[in-house]
């Protein structure tokens, strides 16, 4: 559990006094190396300020972040995001754009051109290096932003709902080419999404999360073989897990 | 479709020539004194005749619109950097700038004159005074305009304030500096003019005094016709630099 995350007693709280909103918390949560875990749960349950604390970008109010054991300062080169819209700069050609970590990191520059060249290739987007993200579909895009999140090898990959803007077959496309390819890109990662489907194909864990204030509700383990493939949302155990998931959501918490 | 095509390409053209025709046979059939309304054939032949004075003088009017443009640039961009990043001279200075861009430059035209001379520098002032303040605050704007999800992006990789500047303040605030500029140039052409109307002894702003107080019409207008075409050329120079390095759409 080298590079695994540890959460104790975290919460965040937006402005103060009066109009202070308790968006999270306080939750405690660990996150083993190497496991795939989501997070589901309705709009406005802080599943996103979640992801954002683990990145680093706020500040927790309240609580303990470590990574790999130690506690969590601000943003690191272990950790590689995916937002919810690509971020891919318009200016810069999709190469370019891949490569964005490693001219900020000051990583050596051929490895990281050979690294990136590689990810196109594994995410179907050679022929687009060159191009402008423009030129992209949305689906294009966000396959584009995951090489540029993965390109520094972190050890931690965060995904917030990075198919959420995308229509459903593009989605569905998406979240099967990364359950297929997880040998491959496979590290610790966390999925922020609200599609219970997308979740449970994807994930070793799947956590419920409620809302005002954000709580983890529910830890379900997802016990289905890899790799996934297209069949396995028809496997009886997928359908059982989807629907334990669905009813913990839309079932009052005080149950 | 394809006789349509033809006439929308040659509908400004004709529609213009069909003007100069009207123009032309208005001031014949009513023998519109010269120093009222001179024919454009008037004008043009006025044009050949005093070319060298047309071209010797635009050029004093262009050198001071160019050099007082650039100067400007020179100026507003460290000025937009300070005021975009900096806390504290940001609200000493912007509520300054903001108060500065609303006095009419062109009055202060006849204060700069008696300030600095007659030469070329009091022209060159006034077209800094008029062009600094669009090229600033699109400039400002422009640094101010990276999204959210961007900077986060930057901020995730552990980004210094001057890589961020470089790989995305910059690029984002591009659009932002020509439309500051290309409104720039436009009230450049005016600040010159308008200087040289306070005292010139050269420039375009100059000839036109001279000419119309001598009612010599066909030269005003030839020397505003040159004007508006250095105004227009100047334009497009930006718009063309414009294209070549903004080459994305968002």
């Amino acid at each position: 559990m080298s590079q695994g995350m540890r959460l104790d007693g975290v919460s965040k709280t937006f402005g103060e006094g009066a109009q202070a909103v308790e968006a999270l918390g306080p939750i405690d949560l660990v996150i083993e190396a190497g496991s795939f875990v989501a997070v589901v749960g309705p709009s406005g349950c802080g599943k996103s300020t979640l992801l954002r604390l683990l990145a680093g970008l706020d500040l927790q109010t309240a609580g303990r972040i470590a990574r790999a054991g130690r506690p969590l300062e601000g943003p690191s080169r272990d950790v590689g995001i995916v937002f919810q819209e690509h971020v891919l700069f318009p200016w810069a050609t999709v190469l370019e754009n891949v490569l964005l970590p490693a001219d900020v990191l000051g990583l050596p520059r051929e490895p990281a051109r050979a690294r990136a060249l590689h990810l196109l290739e594994l995410t179907g987007l050679s022929d687009f290096a060159e191009k402008r993200p423009q030129h992209l579909s949305g689906g294009m895009k966000q396959r584009a932003a995951l090489c540029r999140a993965l390109l520094a090898d972190p050890q931690i990959l965060l995904l917030d709902e990075p198919f959420g803007a995308l229509d459903a077959l593009t989605r569905e496309e998406l979240s099967l080419f990364l359950s297929r390819n997880w040998d491959e890109l496979g590290r610790t990662a966390l999925l922020i999404t609200h599609d219970i489907e997308e979740a449970v194909l994807l994930a070793d864990r799947v956590l419920v999360m409620s809302p005002r204030p954000g709580r983890i509700r529910a830890d379900i383990a997802v016990d289905l073989p890899r790799p996934r493939t297209i069949d396995t949302p028809r496997d009886p155990r997928f359908v059982e897990i989807k629907q334990k998931i669905r009813e913990l959501i839309f079932t009052p918490a005080e149950l | 479709m394809r006789a349509n095509r033809w006439t929308k390409r040659a509908a400004t053209p004709v529609v213009y020539a069909a003007l100069l025709v009207v123009w032309e046979l208005t001031v014949r059939s009513f023998a519109v004194p010269q120093w009222i309304l001179p024919a454009p054939s008037v004008i043009a032949t006025t044009a050949l005749q005093w070319a060298p004075e047309l071209a010797s003088n635009g050029l004093v009017t262009l050198i001071e619109t160019a050099v007082g443009f650039l100067a400007a640039l020179l100026l507003s961009l460290p000025a937009a950097a300070v005021i975009a990043f900096t806390d504290l001279p940001r609200r000493i200075l912007y509520p300054i700038v903001l108060g500065l861009q609303s006095i009419p430059k062109v009055a202060l035209a006849p204060l700069v004159t008696l300030w600095l001379g007659l030469g070329e520098l009091p022209k060159i002032t006034i077209v800094i005074l008029v062009c600094f303040f669009p090229i600033l605050v699109n400039v400002v704007a422009g640094l101010e305009a990276a999204p959210k999800p961007m900077l986060d992006l930057m901020r995730s990789l552990n980004a210094s304030p001057m890589m961020t500047f470089r790989r995305l303040r910059v690029p984002v605030a591009l659009p932002h500096l020509f439309t500051g500029c290309k409104i720039a140039i436009t009230f450049a052409v005016i600040g010159a003019v308008i200087a040289e109307f306070v005292a010139a002894q050269r420039g375009l702003g100059y000839l036109i005094l001279i000419s119309t107080a001598q009612a010599q019409t066909p030269l005003a207008f030839a020397a505003i016709l040159l004007l508006t075409l250095i105004s227009v050329l100047l334009f497009y120079a930006i718009e063309r630099v414009e294209r070549r390095l903004i080459d994305w759409s968002p």
